[in-house]
């Protein structure tokens, strides 16, 4: 059992933290205000290698550990969650199912596109009937000679309107279900590919989250993730595995902030003549909020360093996320009741951190999603 | 072209608090970075090292720990990193210090530019550069905000309180950098997965360096200090509200009371 990052993994939170606080923090709540999606931001963290630390060097990224992985998206989630789910959507959902699952020539043509920042890329899995029903995809892709058309659409899809190239999950084969899904890998200038509603939303103001259309949309049949059709629902959960551990790291990102902001509210801010920090309730709710992200973070670097020692981690991954949200949108709360009627307002910066928590209990498989996925790893799946 | 850089690991002074009654620093627990000047230093020279081809060798004196600054300049992309480290150095002032770094400098050997930070944060000496060209009996430039390397000459604009000078110096020389001669860089992941996995941070002893063990160390630093003291803090403010003209008139009274302005 050892507890400590290496002096690798150090050297990259140090260097991440000073990255995120003087280059994006100071942009975090002007980006949440004016809608503004942080393409300066992300083009900064392609400049340093980031955006492609899901991808090995041999195509142009800058592959790190999965632990280093879950430490950078904390990192951002801490000062901008608008940026950090903008950079996750790219680094996790649409790079990390290149590199794991595409052929040579597919990597060789997207990959290094991807981690230099050049593409932007997205995932695109939840249709208007088919959220958690992953099976239910409406979306089709038909074989026609060297070319699929594929038909259908797509909702609340991050970087949407943004991306370059987006990964999308069609039905290759109605009658096969599950086995009948696949991915494919599209550029977002390929005609009869369409950006509908922009969604307006609670929280994560500044990312972009959009319905794309597809209509008769011909993608050549070397796009095809991994190059076998029927793959594509494994794919998915594999992709959707190793994204939950960001998610968590998401929710501790959050939750540190808001509770870094609290610990510095109550030693300035007096009432009956004493600081907020001398109450007990107030201590009571500090030592809670620490311990539970702590909680949630150990989670998030367990599971990390199980995926990253190849080890079976569904299981510890859905405990990560699940706890790491819920712990977001505790700690949040708090922090605005700490900081009473202030934190109520837009003048400090925790009632962002709230509204930004909440989706961490949506996105990518719900709480409710995640307790299923818990319950049948230790049950069995045929319980 | 060769450039030496000298770089020290710093408190973190931002979260420096003092000892009321030692009247020293509380160190325990206290984050350490690369002195900030000593940053620029490195990045203008990892600059002049793009331009004109060649190497840059970090280098710098400290405790074990200090390796990691030394990793954080290859990260940034130094090609080589030393540390001098010897319990003979520990105690050094500024002139011990510019002894030690410049015995290993000869060792180094083979230079054209040595760079360093104006001052560190925690000390702001502003004298171990300038005391390390004197021990190498070599030109110095300091409080450089712009460097400009032509032929076998550097152009430097040297930072003055009401404007800069503009000087030229022959090579091999020191010069000691402002923050204003570049913005700040960050390590990429390449760089730091580079220095944590394939590059060395050479330690090098007193003996190594075969330095003259009368010159450094505490006990052959000429500096005494005799007393650290945190300042008293200045008295309360005092707030005059009320029409300006009014107001005005106690601010006379007040100051001719403390007998800090005379009546004609």
């Amino acid at each position: 059992m050892n507890f400590d990052f290496t002096p690798e993994q150090l050297a990259i939170k140090k260097m991440i933290r000073e990255f995120a606080e003087s280059e994006i923090k100071p942009y975090a709540e002007e980006i949440d205000k004016e809608k503004k999606f942080p393409e300066k931001q992300l083009k900064k963290l392609a400049k340093l290698g980031i955006m492609g630390m899901t991808i090995p060097e041999e195509y142009g990224g800058s592959q790190i550990d999965c632990v280093s992985q879950t430490i950078i998206m904390e990192e951002l989630s801490r000062v901008c969650n608008s940026t950090a789910v903008s950079f996750g959507a790219h680094t996790s959902l649409a790079c990390n199912p290149i590199t794991n699952y595409g052929t040579k020539e597919q990597k060789e043509k997207y990959l290094p596109l991807l981690a230099s920042g050049k593409y932007l890329g997205a995932f695109s899995l939840t249709e208007p009937s088919a959220g958690s029903d992953a099976a239910n995809i409406q979306t089709t892709a038909i074989r026609d000679g060297d070319e699929y058309i594929i038909n259908g659409s797509k909702i609340f899809i991050t970087n949407g309107a943004k991306a370059d190239l987006v990964n999308v999950v069609a039905m290759t084969d109605k009658a096969k279900k599950h086995n009948g899904i696949s991915i494919f890998i599209v550029e977002t200038k390929t005609p009869g590919f369409e950006v509908g509603k922009i969604e307006d939303k609670l929280g994560l103001c500044g990312s972009c989250t959009a319905e794309l259309v597809f209509k008769d949309m011909r993608v050549p049949k070397e796009n095809l993730l991994g190059g076998i059709e029927g793959q594509g629902f494994k794919q998915t959960m594999w992709t959707l595995d190793s994204g939950r551990i960001g998610i968590g790291a998401q929710g501790v990102g959050i939750a540190q902030a808001a509770f870094d902001e609290s610990l510095k509210y109550v030693k300035e801010r007096e009432q009956f003549g004493r600081k907020l920090f001398k109450f007990q309730a107030i201590q009571f709710m500090l030592s809670d909020m620490a311990m539970k992200i702590d909680a949630a973070r150990l989670l998030c670097l367990r599971a990390a360093d199980m995926k990253e020692k190849g080890k079976r981690y569904v299981k510890e991954a859905a405990m990560a996320k699940l706890f790491g949200s819920e712990v977001a949108m505790e700690v949040t709360r708090k922090a605005i009741q700490i900081h009473g009627g202030y934190g109520f307002t837009k003048d400090y910066p925790v009632e962002r951190f709230y509204r930004d928590a909440k989706i961490t209990e949506i996105y990518e498989g719900t709480s409710e999603i995640q307790r299923l996925v818990i319950a049948a790893e230790l049950l069995g799946r045929g319980f | 072209m060769r450039i030496i850089v000298c770089i020290k690991q710093v408190p973190d002074t931002n979260e420096v608090k003092i000892d009321p009654k030692k009247g020293t620093l509380i160190r325990e627990g206290i984050p350490t970075i690369m002195n900030p000047e000593d940053k620029h230093a490195l990045l203008e020279a990892i600059e002049i090292k793009n331009k004109t081809k060649g190497k840059v060798i970090a280098l710098s004196m400290g405790p074990p720990q200090a390796e990691e600054v030394l990793r954080e300049a290859l990260a940034l992309g130094a090609d080589e990193a030393i540390l001098l480290c010897d319990r003979a150095f520990a105690g050094s002032d500024t002139w011990a210090t510019a002894n030690a770094l410049g015995t290993a400098i000869e060792k180094i050997g083979n230079y054209d530019l040595l760079l360093f930070g104006r001052q560190a944060i925690d000390g702001d000496t502003a004298q171990v550069g300038p005391q390390t060209a004197e021990f190498l009996s070599i030109p110095q430039i300091t409080y450089a905000r712009k460097i400009e390397i032509k032929d076998n000459s550097v152009i430097v604009e040297r930072q003055m309180e009401d404007g800069y000078e503009i000087i030229r110096g022959n090579l091999p020389c020191l010069i000691t950098c402002t923050s204003d001669i570049n913005e700040i860089e960050y390590p990429t992941l390449r760089g730091i997965k580079q220095a944590y996995r394939n590059k060395k941070v050479k330690v090098w002893s007193a003996d190594d360096i075969k330095a003259n063990k009368s010159k450094i160390g505490l006990l052959n630093s000429p500096t005494r200090v005799k007393r650290i003291f945190t300042p008293q803090p200045r008295g309360q403010g005092q707030l005059l509200r009320g029409p300006t003209k009014e107001v005005v008139k106690k601010i006379v009274n007040l100051l001719k009371e403390k007998e800090l302005i005379r009546a004609f």
